[in-house]
């Protein structure tokens, strides 16, 4: 077994339009590791919309890619206000975010239930008031 | 590997060294090696992005020759629309036709006429199910190379057809054998007029399993001034042209997407940002957008560095051309159920991963850790002073050549380590 790989990101909320670029990062270090297209595009796409939600909800948080031989974790950990009802938010369609949000396109509804759909196991762990931590695992083989 | 031959090459002499190429390449090609610049072949996708910025003229894009023509008997130009913007008042094509016979073609068939095809098939292939949605235009061979090396995932997304180069060759070389049987098929040659040197590239290595029907490309720039000499005002010229607006607003960006008469489309030009038009649609992001557009150059086809006038000012030309013809003047057969096949390619060429650290994953894990930890030694400025265009790239190399350590001329003044 070889050393786990570990990028880590801070995911910033200064400037919403480049929320995302954490998962192009992580999509072409991906690639140089030769995964297969399936792995990276699944991954991309959960981590993709992991970053938005951490902007539009939390102001944004740290995100860590841990790559074993066997499988990918995401780690996206934030100090926002945490989710009070986790069940409704994982209904398709539920969204939270502000007409401002809707208007650029997002706030669809679809964040979390993404996430889940792109990755094979998700765990979230939230505190009201304290903050939210997303961990997600997509299995190489 | 990919035995790809490009049509970008650097002149040495003129090469300073300067870092101004290394900082603008879209796939981190080129390394400032002994002093001037050398373009990693495997990389390298002709979008002509050094030869635009270089400040030293030390890039150039290598065409084919109007004389090398005169091997065939019969020789036919396919003008690329582009050219229609790059003359000054001129708002009459059959000028631009007739110079190209009068400077020794002996026919002319234009490719906006085959634009307006695809065009017209394009919406008939959309009408199909379960077709991928987006769907990405495959005109630009520029971007069909980028995707083919850096976006396997979106291969399915890539319209099926072909571009209105190879259906204006296939379509002029029917004519011509009709026409004119006395003539052997080796002995017609087909001479497309480019605004690019992709175009160039793509006709000498086919695409994926198909094989270019175009015997030579000649570029823009190369004809130009011939062409001025032999367009009088005072010319009686044959009508020749055969195209509506759709086909020559094929030339600028948005041009094509605006010929799938759906007003779902999105038209991105510019290398950076299709690159980020790209990356969206991998992120699975703009799925409600029913046609892409993509041009790796700014304007369109009209931005192509082997063109003579500014993209901008082309593209206002172009509308003063077309501003009184019909919207089209080619059209789908309606007697055809779906699209010939003659307008149709099979197969992308195949996903070669050109970034990939090693075919060992365990191998690529140790290397990609190893570049991370050269990389956090080095300032982070990216200045490209060492020869590679980011202090990440330059741990890269250092790794795949095998080196523990890197020299970086900046090292000590950043007290060696951004951490």
């Amino acid at each position: 077994m070889s050393e786990p790989l570990v990028f880590h990101f801070e995911v910033d909320v200064s400037d919403f339009t480049s929320a995302g670029t954490a998962s192009v990062t992580v999509k072409k270090n991906l690639r140089q590791l030769g995964l297969p297209s399936d792995v990276i595009r699944k991954l991309s796409i959960a981590m993709y919309e992991g970053e938005i939600n951490m902007v539009i909800h939390a102001e944004g948080g740290t995100a860590d890619v841990i790559v074993t031989e066997e499988y990918i974790d995401i780690i996206l950990k934030d100090h926002g206000p945490g989710i009070p009802d986790v069940d409704l938010a994982m209904q398709e369609g539920y969204s939270t975010a502000t007409a401002q949000i809707h208007s650029l396109g997002f706030g669809a509804g679809m964040g979390l239930p993404n996430m889940k759909r792109y990755s094979d196991e998700m765990k979230i762990d939230t505190e009201l008031g304290v903050g939210t931590t997303v961990t997600m695992r997509i299995w190489i083989r | 590997m990919d035995q790809y031959e490009h049509s970008v090459q650097l002149d040495p002499k003129k090469c300073t060294g300067c870092t101004t190429c290394l900082h603008h390449c879209p796939t981190e090609a080129i390394r400032i090696r002994e002093g001037h610049a050398v373009i990693n072949q495997d990389r390298c996708i002709d979008c002509g992005e050094c030869i635009r910025k270089c400040p030293h003229n030390a890039k150039r894009a290598v065409a084919g020759k109007l004389e090398s023509l005169q091997r065939f008997r019969y020789k036919v130009a396919l003008p690329a629309p582009s050219l229609y913007g790059q003359f000054n008042n001129m708002d009459d094509v059959d000028y631009i036709l007739d110079g190209l016979i009068k400077i020794g073609f002996d026919e002319v068939f234009e490719v906006a006429k085959a634009a307006e095809l695809v065009s017209a098939y394009t919406r008939r292939y959309m009408q199909a199910e379960g077709i991928p949605k987006p769907l990405i235009s495959s005109a630009c061979p520029v971007i069909l190379r980028l995707i083919s090396l850096m976006y396997p995932s979106l291969e399915d997304h890539v319209l099926h057809m072909l571009p209105p180069i190879e259906v204006a060759a296939d379509l002029a070389r029917k004519k011509v054998k009709k026409e004119h049987p006395e003539f052997r098929d080796e002995e017609v040659g087909i001479c497309f007029i480019s605004p690019c040197p992709a175009k160039v590239s793509y006709v000498r290595n086919n695409f994926g399993s198909y094989k270019s029907k175009v015997d030579e490309v000649v570029a823009i720039s190369d004809i130009y001034f011939r062409l001025l000499d032999v367009m009088k005002p005072e010319n009686q010229v044959q009508t020749i042209s055969d195209t509506g607006m759709t086909g020559i607003e094929w030339a600028g960006s948005g041009g094509e997407a605006t010929a799938i008469l759906n007003e779902d489309y999105l038209a991105a030009d510019g290398i950076e940002n299709v690159n980020k038009v790209l990356e969206e649609i991998e992120n699975g992001n703009i799925s409600h957008v029913k046609f892409v557009e993509l041009n790796a150059c700014p304007g369109g086809c009209v931005g192509g560095v082997l063109t003579v006038q500014n993209p901008f000012i082309a593209k206002a030309r172009l509308r003063s051309v077309s501003r009184c013809l019909p919207m089209a003047a080619n059209f789908a057969d309606p007697d055809e159920e779906y699209i010939p096949e003659d307008f149709l390619f099979d197969e992308m060429p195949s996903y070669v991963p050109v970034s990939r650290l090693s075919p060992n994953f365990r191998e690529s894990m140790r290397m990609m850790a190893e570049i991370q930890r050269i990389r956090d030694t080095l300032p982070g400025i990216d200045c490209g002073a060492c020869g590679a265009p980011t202090c990440r790239a330059h741990a890269e190399d250092a790794v795949r050549a095998g080196l523990r350590t890197v020299t970086c001329p900046f090292a000590d003044s950043f007290g060696g380590s951004r951490k």
